[in-house]
């Protein structure tokens, strides 16, 4: 009696998954597997981690439902559905390497996509090399990925992060002619090094009498910037350039407003969109705001992008800021070349070279901008950026940009065959700007 | 001379900071010799803490005064729960083993408490910014000044106080003086040692937030921020002497003045100057600026 | 002269270099930089052992994986053996001087130091944009005595390296347990003068003991930076040395195994705990850490010692 029911059981079990096999035609239908890296934990989880993962849910459901506007309305990837895994970034290097490996080796994904820490790009980027995994950067911002050695498996559809400073420079000389002495206040580390390092060397080219005054680099995530305003409101600077974002550039915000310091002198904040909707009320009008590229306020009317912010306010009740952005345009990119991959097979499912060989030189719409891989022979995106300035709303009680400039590609960006350092250094040569 | 005053006010605002989120610290240190990693938490949730309620409690557009009054008690509240919940449900079975397994201990609450933070506030960032504004600012040359910034001076400056005389004139201060002192000895004389442990932890624990509440106002209340203050604690803490609340005082002093300095005239060493600070008092008085004479043991 | 313990280890090590092909990838990779980490926590039993526990052994560390990662930059020296041993003696040679300050010091003073110092040399690191900064760079694939593998022998190779110099260092480190200067750890922590009354010099003691231990925390710098490719500054930050105490106090003093297998659980557990819960696996971290210290108070590493000593010794 008892083995009857087993074998019953069996049965059905058996039964149940008929249907399931029936409905697997030809090996198309098998999932794409795509490991997402981000800032899960931390104090770049608020910021860019969880605004990178919100963008890569609702997008990767909404993909999976054919739910997109062309030329995205393709099911998952090819037909294919999208699965997603989460990973944390936080941890050392060694552990963001051993994570890593760990997808690769023990998750088998078909694509790495993700980081935001430029660190973290930079060690995973020769692993991913080595065991021949296609990974897709996200947000990280340094050129040295492409610039220091060619790449095979690894592509980063978003631009590097000279194109901010360069921009941001240019921004300035346009609407503040007369700047003869300019400050910088960036955090201690990398990126912050980086982007004044960029910034200071556009406006040597731009305006060689200019003096910088002072120049300060306090702790990352310091938090308390009490001697930093002081030393800056008794400079005589025209401006102040800052790479700040979120928790420290809310901080600097509060403080600073809290002293009269952007009354006084204006911010120029080449990632201040980040903290727009969150520390908007308090930003004083005038401030000079950046995006790393023509996002959010700054994004170029399309259906996509109406219907980009659509589905991301609808499930997060707020807007999709950059590093959303940032992952729709490397999703974007990954099923774009993939497709293209497919399409060429004849509808069957391309190997990792053939989408390799269709994403090198790609170039596809998103929500923002249109990206072309021009950069790294092809596996680094290039795009036109924006800068604006801040206004306040306070009848509708919402951040404003007005005075939008929009810098193409070709002139904020380097020409593919100089090196970011050295093209800036050689007064932007070959840049073309209208 | 502009710069002067500058670098005395930066020097002061920033020691009072210190001092603030230090002086928890160096109490839980000094009592149960205990290396509280779970400080950085307390700082974390006591910010949180105050952000939410200032939130709330500005959004209904009541008077500024009060903010500031719920701020405190807010962190009060906080520090007062999660000291007795950690002191009576784990820190207590591990007293009597070695030092370093119960910083363990502490580190591993902390790592929990972080999640737990998640759990509780998400990963969203929080802003209390109103109280920062409401204490407006005033012009002194071409330097301005916060109110609120002052008002963070005059509290260390109460805090300073409020502990000398506590520890000195109260019978649970002189209490806690000889528990640090000698543990083995006050017990023996009948003073109730873990009556005494419970309730330091939980003063300490209430300042820890008091700390972390305090300071909300200035900072983005996001995650992590429990993470450098702990360093930065234990470096004054260890600066001052441990277990001594006037030593935590000239520590953040020192600290402070020093760390403006450099921030206006070597920006360069900012970024060593607390720990070069602990160095160069260390090798000149190995065991921090204030000890308590100890008998060699043979 | 081959102790039971250390017939078993040498074993057990041989067991692990045999199988390795045969697992996994990367739990060949996790294990390899567990066990380069494990180093570090050799180093820290030393120094535990005499009652003192640095919070600063990610300076030797990060000048361990730094002289490599730079050896590999500016030179043409590719041979692993040789990168090692230089990263040893560079580690061992800042170990000495740093020892003649450090050595004075106690308890808590003696911790906070020792942090500072690893503290000075990262801010020294992130002021250096030659080398990166924060973003540190990229180390150059090692070759061991002439042979030069890629792709997963690669990874084999290096796991192998690991494995060998582990061996050798835990026999070492066994050995000098059983030395005067190593027995002399435990009275060291107990009562420090009456040692000194001895005639014996407890700082020259100590110092000895900094020397050892740097020198080890430099060779696990050196084999992180060959197993990650990658160096940065944050190899010398404060939270990278906590990360070796805590692993440390996991294991358990009583014995040189405990300090790998209480490496290799903890990257273990981390790694699990990242995959089941993306979101909040630091919870997970900590109740295991807590669990652990409560139930097995000293260290996992004990386990090994209970099991040992119930059986019945023949004299």
């Amino acid at each position: 009696m008892v083995s009857r029911i087993w074998t019953g059981a069996a049965a059905l079990v058996l039964a149940s998954t008929l249907p399931a096999l029936a409905q697997q035609p030809a090996q198309q239908a098998q999932p794409i597997k795509i490991g997402i890296v981000t800032f899960l934990t931390g104090p770049a989880a608020a910021p860019f981690g969880i605004p990178g993962r919100n963008a890569a849910e609702t997008l990767i459901e909404a993909l999976n439902a054919g739910k997109a506007p062309a030329p995205y309305n393709q099911v998952g990837i090819g037909g294919a559905k999208i699965e997603a895994k989460y990973v944390d970034e936080a941890g050392s290097t060694a552990n963001v390497v051993t994570e890593f490996r760990n997808l690769v080796q023990r998750d088998k994904v078909d694509v790495v996509l993700g980081y935001v820490s430029s660190g973290s790009c930079l060690a995973v980027t020769p692993v991913a090399e080595e065991l021949q995994q296609l990974t897709v950067l996200d947000v990280c911002g340094t050129p040295r990925i492409f610039e220091e050695k060619p790449r095979k498996y690894v592509f980063r559809v978003n631009p590097h992060a000279t194109m901010d400073n360069v921009a941001a420079a240019k921004y300035v000389m346009e609407k503040r002619k007369d700047v003869s002495v300019y400050s910088g206040i960036n955090q201690n580390y990398a990126w912050g090094q980086d982007s004044w390092r960029d910034f200071n060397l556009t406006m040597k080219t731009l305006a060689p009498k200019a003096t910088t005054d002072k120049v300060l680099f306090p702790k990352l995530f310091a938090g308390e910037f009490g001697a930093e305003i002081s030393a800056l409101l008794t400079s005589n600077s025209q401006i102040i350039h800052s790479s700040f974002f979120d928790g420290d550039l809310e901080a600097f915000i509060y403080q600073s407003a809290a002293r009269g310091l952007p009354q006084r002198i204006p911010l120029v904040l080449t990632t201040g969109e980040t903290s727009l909707y969150r520390a908007g009320s308090k930003m004083t009008d005038g401030t000079i705001i950046g995006a790393r590229g023509p996002h959010t306020l700054l994004a170029h009317d399309s259906p996509l992008n109406t219907w980009f912010q659509q589905i991301y306010t609808e499930r997060y009740s707020q807007p999709a800021i950059y590093p959303a952005y940032h992952m729709a345009q490397s999703l974007f990119g990954l099923k774009m070349a993939w497709e293209k991959a497919q399409t060429k097979k004849g509808g069957a499912r391309p190997t990792i070279d053939e989408v390799i060989a269709a994403f090198e030189g790609l170039e596809f719409p998103t929500p923002s901008t249109t990206v072309r891989l021009t950069l790294g022979k092809g596996h680094q995106g290039a795009t036109d950026t924006a800068y604006g300035t801040f206004r306040w709303n306070k009848s509708e009680g919402k951040p404003e940009l007005t005075d939008i400039v929009r810098y193409p590609a070709e002139c904020v960006n380097p020409p593919p065959d100089m090196d970011s350092v050295a093209w800036l250094e050689a007064g932007m040569k070959g840049a073309k700007c209208n | 001379m502009l710069t002067a005053l500058a670098i005395f006010t930066d020097g002061l605002v920033y020691a009072a900071y210190l001092f603030v989120v230090a002086i928890g610290l160096t109490l839980i240190f000094g009592v149960m010799k205990i290396l509280n990693v779970t400080h950085g938490s307390f700082y974390a949730f006591g910010a949180y803490g105050a952000a939410t309620a200032v939130g709330i409690y500005f959004d209904k557009g009541w008077p500024v005064a009060g903010g500031f009054l719920l701020m405190v008690l807010t962190a009060m509240l906080i520090g007062l729960v999660i000291g007795i919940v950690l002191e009576r449900g784990i820190l207590r079975f591990v007293y009597g083993k070695d030092e370093v397994v119960i910083v363990l201990v502490t580190y591993a609450v902390f790592l929990i408490l972080e999640d737990v933070l998640i759990l509780v506030w998400g990963t969203n960032s929080y802003s209390a910014y109103q109280p920062l504004a409401a204490a407006g600012n005033f012009e002194v040359g071409a330097l301005v000044l916060s109110g609120y910034d002052m008002g963070l001076i005059a509290l260390a400056a109460t805090l300073a106080a409020a502990s000398h005389w506590a520890l000195k004139y109260t019978r649970y201060g002189r209490l806690l003086t000889v528990v640090i002192f000698d543990q083995e000895t006050a017990a023996a004389f009948g003073i109730n040692v873990t009556v005494v442990f419970t309730l330091t932890f939980v003063l300490g624990a209430m300042l820890g937030a008091l700390g972390g509440a305090v300071m909300a106002p200035k900072i983005s209340v996001t995650l992590g921020i429990g993470v450098e203050v702990i360093v930065l604690a234990f470096a004054v803490v260890v600066t001052g002497g441990l277990g001594s609340i006037e030593g935590a005082l000239l520590g953040a002093f020192i600290v402070g003045l020093c760390r403006a300095a450099a921030v206006h005239l070597v920006p360069q060493l900012e970024l060593f100057v607390v720990y070069g600070v602990m160095a160069l008092v260390l090798v000149f008085r190995p065991y921090g600026l204030f000890t308590q004479v100890q008998p060699r043991k043979i | 002269m081959w102790s039971r313990a250390n017939l078993a280890g040498a074993l057990a090590f041989l067991a692990v270099a045999v199988m390795a092909p045969m697992l996994p990838a990367w739990i060949v990779s996790l294990a390899t930089i567990a066990f380069a980490n494990a180093f570090v926590v050799l180093g820290l039993i030393i120094l535990w052992r005499a009652g003192l526990v640095p919070f600063g052994q990610a300076l030797f560390y990060a000048i361990g994986a730094y002289a490599v990662a730079l050896i590999g930059r500016y030179t043409g020296l590719r041979d692993a053996f040789l990168m090692v041993a230089i990263a040893a003696v560079c580690a061992g040679i800042v170990a000495f001087f740093v020892g003649y300050l450090l050595a004075r010091y106690r308890d808590i003073f003696f911790a906070m130091l020792s942090l500072a110092m690893s503290m000075i040399l990262y801010g020294v690191l992130v002021k250096t944009e030659t080398l990166g900064s924060t973003d540190g760079f990229h180390v150059e694939t090692p070759t061991f005595l002439g042979y030069a593998p890629r792709g997963p022998a690669l990874n084999l190779a290096i796991f192998w390296l690991v494995l060998g110099l582990a061996a050798v260092s835990a026999s070492l480190v066994a050995l000098y347990f059983r030395s005067i200067a190593g027995a002399l750890s435990v009275p060291v922590r107990d009562n420090e003068i009456r040692v000194e009354f001895l005639g014996i010099s407890v700082t020259r003691l100590i110092h000895l003991k900094l020397v050892v231990s740097g020198i080890l925390a430099g060779m696990g710098g050196a084999l992180a930076a060959f197993s990650v490719a990658h160096v940065d500054p944050n190899m010398a930050y404060w939270t990278t040395s906590g990360g070796f105490v805590f692993v440390t106090i996991l294991a358990g003093t009583s014995s040189v195994a405990a300090a790998f297998v209480g490496s290799f659980a903890f990257e273990l557990v981390r790694s699990i705990a990242v995959d089941i819960l993306p979101g909040t696996w630091q919870m997970i971290l900590g109740s295991v850490l807590l669990l652990t210290i409560l139930f097995l108070p000293d260290g996992l590493g004990s386990v090994v010692s209970r099991f040992k000593s119930r059986r019945p010794r023949t004299p």
